[in-house]
Order: structure tokens, then sequence, then C-alpha cells
């Protein structure tokens, strides 16, 4: 028996990714539960507008963290707050309303709740999603949850297979340019994704009644653009993972981060700095804010661009930099010194 | 044409692993590549195939359309059937879906993989899966054919076969190069190579392999010299270095292939060991 056990424990050490699981994984999640899991909110960001507003911001209890003073705004301009994101409850001093941005569901019930303690002040109005429907949230967040597992599990292990397979040198002996493998294997994932991702949103709509307020094709561009930054991860994960086991193991390094700190199950404004910004280095996160903005809020590209370039700028670093890892790995020493090759036809 | 490799190094990993090996692979014949395990056998393929490129040396060979190749693992996609592997290869090669039924017909049934044709390529036997990779790197007829180990996990039947197709597409005009660990094979090349620590340590064809070792072989009634000594059967066999006398030593119609492979082995590793101590 002790044989046994000793011989585990060596191939263990000499197995760096499965002690990592084993020493980083369980330290990773006591960091993230311990600092980030906080479903609590202690204020929200608020806009006060319409006549009298500098008067009624200054009454406001400390909760309301007021963001913008506007006295000379309209019922309009409070709703745009909202949908730009701006803040997550806009107050109307004319006919004492209190907006909330139902789309953020743990702000907008601790909003809910804290306008509530303060008695009949205002009448309280949830605006994108009135019934504060917790699926209405998570939808938009699995969709970009789906395409994460697809774009960077099932895509890493499809190319890793062929490593595992032998094929790989196969196909690069064969008469194809590396752009025809790379996009000849990435193609069927990205389609993939993409039909899983359409088949989400419209059982999302069927079964869950989750609106879509704003444009299809900016959602089906954002779509597309963090599709190739999973996609890229995918790749990546191949080209430094010697078999399946090992594909998924690194996977995971990667796909839990995005499960627990982009925002979808717990408010990244809850989260301390020091675990925050993990969360703004996470593409999920800004999926998230675009799915999440267009569906509910019926957001445009003038309060979403900022999400639109981040992601825009990981997929050309992640997805360039997996194209270069893996044409590498395709052709090795590929035919990069024709002088000391003759080739003839 | 004529493929091969002109006094080629590689470096992997910051060790060379072929040493300015040499090889003539003519169009039309078989030339085999022997060599035990890390001998550099398949590392002198993937060079001819183009996956690697030598640090030194130059290699000849036709434009990549014009090669098969059937690497050690058969090459062949486990989740794809027969049928839809050589298919595949078929196409990437570009061929009309007319010249891929016809070869892809004749090909399998030579092969004896008719009946099999629907099944995956991964519930294969290891055997069958040899045969599926050997198809597939001659369905587009190309000029250089260049087979890893094709005959291993063969059964001795399809063996024999298989070497029917080996030969037949030299016939047809390619010049095959193919590694093989077992010694009765490689006696059927035209030209043999034997390779040791990433060097050619002999090369030519079976007779002159046979009468180029240094040294003599003799056949004694038990071994005197254990590190130069190894059994034939119920016999013994024993390699005596150039310049030492041998009682009862063989002549060149006594001496087998596989003896004088081994005797260019343990002249080789004898010649090493002295330049090591110098």
């Amino acid at each position: 028996m002790w044989a046994m056990v000793i011989k585990e424990f060596r191939e263990l050490k000499r197995d760096r990714r499965t002690m990592g699981m084993l020493i980083g994984l369980p330290i990773l999640l006591l960091v993230i539960f311990g600092y980030a899991a906080d479903f609590g909110v202690d204020d929200v960001s608020t806009a006060v507008v319409g006549t009298g507003a500098d008067e009624i911001a200054g009454q406001l209890p400390a909760f309301f963290r007021v963001v913008e003073i506007d006295p000379t705004g309209t019922a309009q301009d409070a709703t745009d707050d909202l949908v730009d994101n701006r803040a997550d409850a806009a107050i109307l001093t004319g006919d004492r309303r209190l907006l909330v941005d139902g789309s953020s569901l743990f702000t907008a019930q601790a909003t809910v709740a804290a306008a509530r303690g303060a008695g009949d002040r205002f009448d309280v109005e949830v605006l994108f999603n009135p019934d504060l429907e917790t699926s209405w949230v998570m939808v938009p967040g699995l969709i970009g949850l789906i395409m994460t597992f697809i774009g960077t599990i099932v895509t890493s292990l499809g190319l890793v297979r062929e490593r595992q397979d032998g094929t790989l040198e196969q196909l690069a002996v064969m008469p194809f340019r590396s752009s025809d493998v790379i996009v000849g294997k990435i193609a069927p994932y990205f389609l993939l994704a993409y039909l899983d991702m359409v088949a989400v949103t419209v059982l999302g709509s069927l079964l869950f009644g989750v609106p879509f307020a704003g444009s299809i094709v900016l959602f089906g561009i954002g779509a597309a653009i963090f599709l190739l930054v999973v996609l890229g991860l995918g790749v990546l994960i191949s080209t430094i993972s010697e078999n399946q086991g090992q594909a998924i193991q690194t996977a995971m390094f990667f796909v839990m981060p995005q499960i627990l700190l982009s925002g979808m199950i717990f408010p990244l404004t809850s989260m301390p700095w020091g675990v925050r910004w993990i969360g703004y280095l996470l593409p999920l996160t800004y999926f998230i804010q675009i799915s999440t903005g267009i569906l509910l809020r019926g957001a445009g590209f003038g309060s979403l661009w900022v999400a639109y370039v981040v992601l825009s700028v990981m997929a050309v670093i992640v997805f360039g930099g997996a194209l270069l890892r893996f044409r590498r790995d395709l052709a090795p020493k590929l035919r990069s010194a024709p002088a000391v090759e003759a080739v003839s036809t | 044409m004529s493929a091969g490799a002109r006094s080629v190094s590689v470096a992997l990993g910051g060790s060379e692993v072929l040493h300015h090996v040499d090889l003539d692979a003519p169009a039309g014949s078989v030339t085999a590549v022997v060599g035990g395990d890390g001998a550099g056998k398949s590392t002198l393929l993937r060079c001819l195939v183009g996956e690697l490129t030598p640090s030194a040396g130059e290699i000849r060979r036709p434009d990549r359309a014009l090669i098969g190749y059937m690497p050690a693992t058969s090459g062949s996609w486990r989740q794809l059937t027969v049928d839809e592997n050589v298919a595949f290869v078929g196409r990437a090669f570009g061929m009309s879906a007319e010249s891929i039924e016809q070869r892809r017909t004749a090909l399998l049934r030579r092969a004896g993989l008719s009946t099999a044709a629907d099944r995956l390529a991964g519930a294969l036997s290891g055997g069958m899966r040899q045969k599926l990779g050997f198809v597939m790197a001659v369905i587009h007829e190309p000029e250089l054919l260049v087979l890893d180990e094709p005959s291993t996990g063969v059964d001795p039947v399809s063996r024999v076969e298989l070497w029917r197709l080996i030969s037949e597409a030299a016939i047809g005009g390619a010049a095959v190069v193919m590694t093989t660990s077992y010694l009765d094979e490689a006696e059927r090349a035209r030209s043999i190579s034997v390779l040791d620590g990433g060097r050619v340590i002999a090369a030519g064809t079976r007779g002159e392999i046979i009468g180029s070792f240094p040294g003599s072989i003799a056949a004694p009634d038990r071994a005197t010299v254990q590190e130069r000594s190894w059994r034939r059967g119920g016999a013994v066999r024993e390699w005596h270095p150039h310049g030492s006398t041998a009682d009862g030593s063989l002549g060149p119609g006594d001496i087998e292939f596989e003896d004088a492979v081994i005797a260019h082995l343990l002249a080789a590793r004898a010649a090493s060991r002295r330049t090591a101590g110098t």
C-alpha cells in the first residue's frame, strides 16, 4: 500500500496543474467567497432631477449617494440616466417619484426596501424589471456564461484532441494554409456557440418572459466580439495543454472567476476593490453589461460603448495571440528556413 | 523525382537528435530506415515531410500536395468513419469526388477495410487503423510516400497485404520512405539506412549492409564476451571487432541481415566509446 501512496504522491508532484488546482483553487474560492460574495448594498447611486433638486438631494438619507443633481431635467432625462447606467435610481422631484433600475436586482431590491423604510415620501417605480424577477437578470448573464463554456472549454477540448490523437501533425503536412486549418477548426465552434446564444435568448424570452428592449443587431455584434474573446481563450488553453484533462483543468481557472467575479451573481459594486479589479479584467463582466443593457434597459451604443471597446481590445489581444500560438503549434518550424530546403514541384 | 536528405542535423530542446544524416529515396523504390527507440527515425521523417525544419543540411522533397504521410499514430480522426477519413484527406488534396470514390473503393478493398467503411476509426483495432492510415496516405497517389512504422500492430497476414500495397506504390513511381522496427521487413526495401543515436551507421542495399560491417561474426557454442553476443534462435552469435581473429567466423553467405545490423550497432557504439575516451 505504501508503494502505491508514494507512487501517487510522486505523480501528483509532477502534475503541476493538478497541484495548482489542489492548492490554488481552494485559496481562490476562499478569497472570492470571503470578499466578493456580498449581496448587501451599502448605497445606491442616485440622480435627483427636477425643481428643487438641490434641496431634496440635501435631505436624502446617506443610502442615496447622489451622483447627479439636475434642477432643469425632465422625467425622460431621469429615465435616460438609468438606461445609460449613470445611476441606479432617479428621484423626480416634481411628482415625488423614485425610479429604480430593476436590471440591477440586488441594488433595486435594496433601494425599494430603503424607500419603503422612509415612509410614503416617494412613489416607487421599478423600471426594466418591474416585478424584480431574478430570471430576467440571470438570463442575460447565462447567455454569456454558456458562450464562455462553449468557447473556452469545448473549443479547447476539440483542439487538444487533434494533438492527443496525433492528427495535428497530419494536418500540418497537408496542403492547407495555416489559416485554413485555424479557421476550419474554429468556425464550427463559433457558429455553434452563436446558435446556442440565439437559442438561450429566445428560450429566455419564451419561458421566462425576459424582454428584448434594445437593438438585435447591436446585441449580435456584442455577442460575436465576446465570442472571439472566449474562443481565443479556448485556443490559448489548447496550445498549453497536452491532453483533454489538462485542458479542462486549465479552463476551470479561466471560467470559475468569470462566474463569480463578473457581476452575474454578486454585484460588482458590493465587492472591495482588492477583488473587484479582477472582475474588470474578465470579458464576461463586459458582456453582461451589454446583454443586460440591451435586453432589459434597451440601452444603445452610446451608453455601452466602453464595454464594446474593452471587449474589442480583448478580442484583438486574446484571439490574435491565440492564433499566433496555434499557428506556431501547427507548423512548429514551419518552412521557416527555406535556405536549407530544396522543394521541387 | 528523388527525395532525400543531405547532411541534415536537427536540434530539439537544446540537444542534437540528428547528426549530419544523409538519405536518398529515389522514385520507384522503397527506402527503409531502421533503428532502435530514440534513434531519430521519426525525426528524420518529420523533416522529410516538412513538419520540422532542420537546423542544418538540405531536404529534397516535392510540393506538399505531392507528399503522402502516415504518422506513427496512423493519423486518422477517431470520430470520423473510415470512409469519412479517406474522403476528407482526398478533398484536402484537391481530388474530385469521383476520383476519391474510385480510389477509396479500390484501396479499402485491397486493405481489407471494405466491410469496416462505416465504422468509426476510433473503434478499429490497432492494425486496422494502421491500414486506414496507409490508405489515407496514398489516396492522392503521392510522389513521395512517407510511412512511420506502418506495420506496427498489424497482424502477419495483413502485413503481407500492406507490403504488397507499399510495393505497388513504389512500382507506380512513388519514392517510398518508411521506418520499421522489423528487420525482416526492412530487408525487402531496395535500400536501408540504419540509424543509431541520430547518426547513420550503415546504409545501402541488404547485401551492402551485410558486407560492410567491420570485424567478423562468429557462431561459438557459447558466448565468450557477453556484451558482444546475442542469440539467433537456438544458436549464439558473437561480433569480433576488426582486427581480432575469431574461430568459426561466418562466411558472407551465412550472415543474416539482422546479425549484420547488430554488428554495425555494436561497432558504432564501440567507436563512440573510444571517441569519448580519448
